[in-house]
């Protein structure tokens, strides 16, 4: 295979089409919308299905329907129209069945803007929909990784027949850059046994999310927590640049621990030693690496592209043990490497990082930025 | 001598379960799962079919069929059996959903899925109440009917008129076969499992989407016995919500069935 010049969203369309995905139902919304487009033009000449749904409601309990017949199916959309999908991902989640969700994130909330966002962590790390399940959240920081990370979607999705949310930011749907994309993968044609297909020369299979007696429901529910604490054994990734020797650990998911990266390679050449641990998946966190690194360095910078979601997570993890700062930029603005270099530089230099609360210091920080930007 | 053969003339449907019922005595539930069973005996398409369960009453339908059957989530039955359809057009998919899950929170799935030409067969179950909440307003429900939700009466000029779904979906190009039936006697109840006949006909014949819409009872929460229910469906609610064919593919029309 060679690399190609591709767009995020045709990538990780394109990506899924290989992967076998046999239904695509969906919604236009910027900045996703390419996604879309991209399974309109690619799925009906290949016999799969594809409907562009009257909602993102509608789209997600089609997603529902396919995923209870153990076929391939996904949908693609950005934060407000995942907003709308949260019901049925509950559904989907409750009725344990297997489902990829990509979110390509925009400024919020509300209408907000069409401009990259980290902004929905919460809402997809923390599950979004209402009761007790949890979803597995991936978070790619490039286009070559949102392709791997699509292909590993599915297969974490059958594994443990849950729902994989695969997160970036818009710049990662809208941006171009060279990756390449794997062979197409031949489509299963075995039916797993829990899947609907007609209840030919077996018993029927009812699949439903519906547990009325509150002793089933809770039976239900630790399934799921003991099938999620096997996920958080097994399927921790993350990434790492620059680490063995850091003394100041900076940590960014997405698009903001990419831009990172270059803010850290250009501090190692002023001779401060920062290293990155960029988490891949958001959940399960990588936690235990955090705890490890906890005890190596001395300083730690939280950067994300929202007001410090993923930094509350590392606060409950690294427990006080040594400080941590925070740098976010929100609203639909991607943070600079030199914006990050000069935190990177203010942490070094900082003796006596003070407030209870990272953000505290943070906020006076961002307004001084913004008046200076006017 | 007298003859000692005896013929069948009445049993369960393979399709339907041998369990007891959680309906209210006297409501329709029963009949129309009942001729839902029969006919999909008759076609010889149990081993096909996968049912799609709204939630209201009829949220445990399932229990009652045997045969592949999902739970769909409050009126998107319609989106969940399009996302079934779409990856199994050989399957034989149906949804069967009350006057609130179709007309008032999934009138967006309902109209979309006919509006696609979606090949799906729809049983519309319209009592003009709320059944499991306890009997609550429905878009169905009569000018000037009392309910929890309109105590003093469904006041038309705050609240609308009742919705007629078989006369809106009969305007959409994508569908097949829409018709009004209703429940409360014998004679209907045959005309009512004819139709539902013509509307899985029509699926297995590719013709779009169908919809039968059957006139039932809610003695419980009407606050009836179960012959004044009756009653009330035909002197009450036929006047209101005409039965009668109201979009049929000519394909269907010569069917003899």
């Amino acid at each position: 295979m060679v690399k190609e010049f591709l767009k995020g969203n045709h990538a990780f369309a394109e990506a899924a089409i290989r992967a076998g995905v046999e239904a695509f139902y969906g919604y236009p919304i910027t900045p996703s919308t390419e996604f879309l487009e991209h399974m309109a033009r690619r799925l009906p000449s290949l016999g799969r299905a594809f409907v562009q749904a009257e909602s993102e409601v509608a789209a997600i309990n089609m997603v529902y329907g396919a995923a209870c017949t153990g076929k391939r199916v996904m949908t693609a959309s950005s934060s407000p129209g995942v907003s709308l999908m949260m019901e049925g991902i509950s559904y989907i989640a409750g009725t344990e069945v297997p489902a990829v969700i990509v979110n390509i994130m925009r400024g919020g909330p509300g209408l907000g803007n069409i401009a990259p966002s980290q902004g929905d962590y919460y809402q997809m790390v923390k599950g979004g929909g209402h009761g007790d399940y949890f979803p597995i959240v991936l978070a790619p920081a490039s286009v070559q990784e949102g392709i791997d990370s699509i292909a590993l979607a599915f297969d974490l999705a059958e594994k443990y027949r849950s729902i994989v949310h695969v997160i970036v930011d818009g710049n990662m749907g809208q941006m171009m850059e060279p990756a390449e994309l794997p062979p197409m993968r031949e489509i299963p044609k075995e039916v797993p046994d829990w899947a609907v297909a007609g209840a030919k020369g077996r018993d029927a299979n009812i699949l439903t999310s519906i547990y009325i007696a509150p002793e089933d429901e809770e039976v239900t529910n630790l399934r799921l927590l003991k099938r999620w604490k096997e996920i958080e054994k097994n399927e921790v990734l993350f990434d790492e640049y620059l680490v063995d020797d850091a003394e100041i650990l900076v940590i960014g998911f997405g698009t903001a621990g990419r831009v990172a990266s270059s803010a850290i390679r250009d501090a190692r050449e002023e001779g401060i030693k920062a290293g990155l641990l960029r988490p891949i998946t958001l959940a399960p966190f990588p936690s235990q690496r955090l705890v490890e690194l906890t005890k190596q360095v001395k300083r730690i910078l939280v950067v994300e592209m929202n007001s410090g979601m993923m930094l509350d997570d590392i606060m409950k993890i690294v427990q006080g043990e040594i400080p941590i700062e925070f740098y976010g930029r929100m609203g639909g603005v991607t943070p600079l490497p030199d914006e990050i270099l000069g935190e990177i530089k203010r942490v070094a230099a900082n003796k006596e990082p003070g407030a209870e609360d990272p953000r505290d210091e943070w906020i006076s920080r961002l307004e001084q930025l913004i008046s200076g930007e006017k | 001598m007298v003859s000692t053969t005896a013929e069948v003339i009445y049993q369960r449907p393979e399709s339907f379960t041998d369990v007891h019922t959680h309906y209210c005595p006297g409501c329709t539930h029963g009949t129309a799962h009942r001729l839902v069973a029969e006919v999909i005996d008759e076609m010889g398409l149990r081993e096909k079919t996968i049912g799609v369960a709204p939630v209201g009453c009829s949220v445990f339908a399932y229990n009652y069929f045997n045969m592949d059957f999902v739970e769909a989530a409050h009126g998107r039955a319609p989106a969940m059996a399009t996302g079934i359809k779409r990856v199994l057009p050989d399957n034989t998919v149906f949804t069967y959903q009350g006057d609130g899950d179709l007309a008032s929170i999934g009138m967006a799935e309902i109209m979309h899925a006919a509006i696609r030409g979606e090949n799906i067969t729809v049983i519309f179950i319209n009592n003009a109440i709320y059944g499991m909440t306890g009997g609550q307003m429905a878009p169905t429900t009569l000018p000037g009917m009392k309910t929890t939700s309109s105590p003093f009466g469904r006041d038309v000029e705050t609240a609308g008129h009742p919705v007629r779904m078989a006369e809106i979906l009969s305007t959409i190009d994508g569908s097949s076969y829409i018709v009004r039936r209703s429940l409360h006697n014998a004679a209907n109840i045959r005309k009512s499992k004819k139709a539902i006949r013509l509307a899985f006909e029509a699926q297995e014949r590719g013709l779009g989407f169908s919809m039968v819409e059957l006139l039932s009872s809610c003695p419980t929460n009407w606050k009836l016995t179960a012959q004044e229910a009756l009653n009330f469906v035909a002197d009450e609610m036929v006047p209101v919500f005409p039965l009668g064919d109201y979009k049929v593919s000519p394909t269907l029309a010569s069917l003899k069935v």
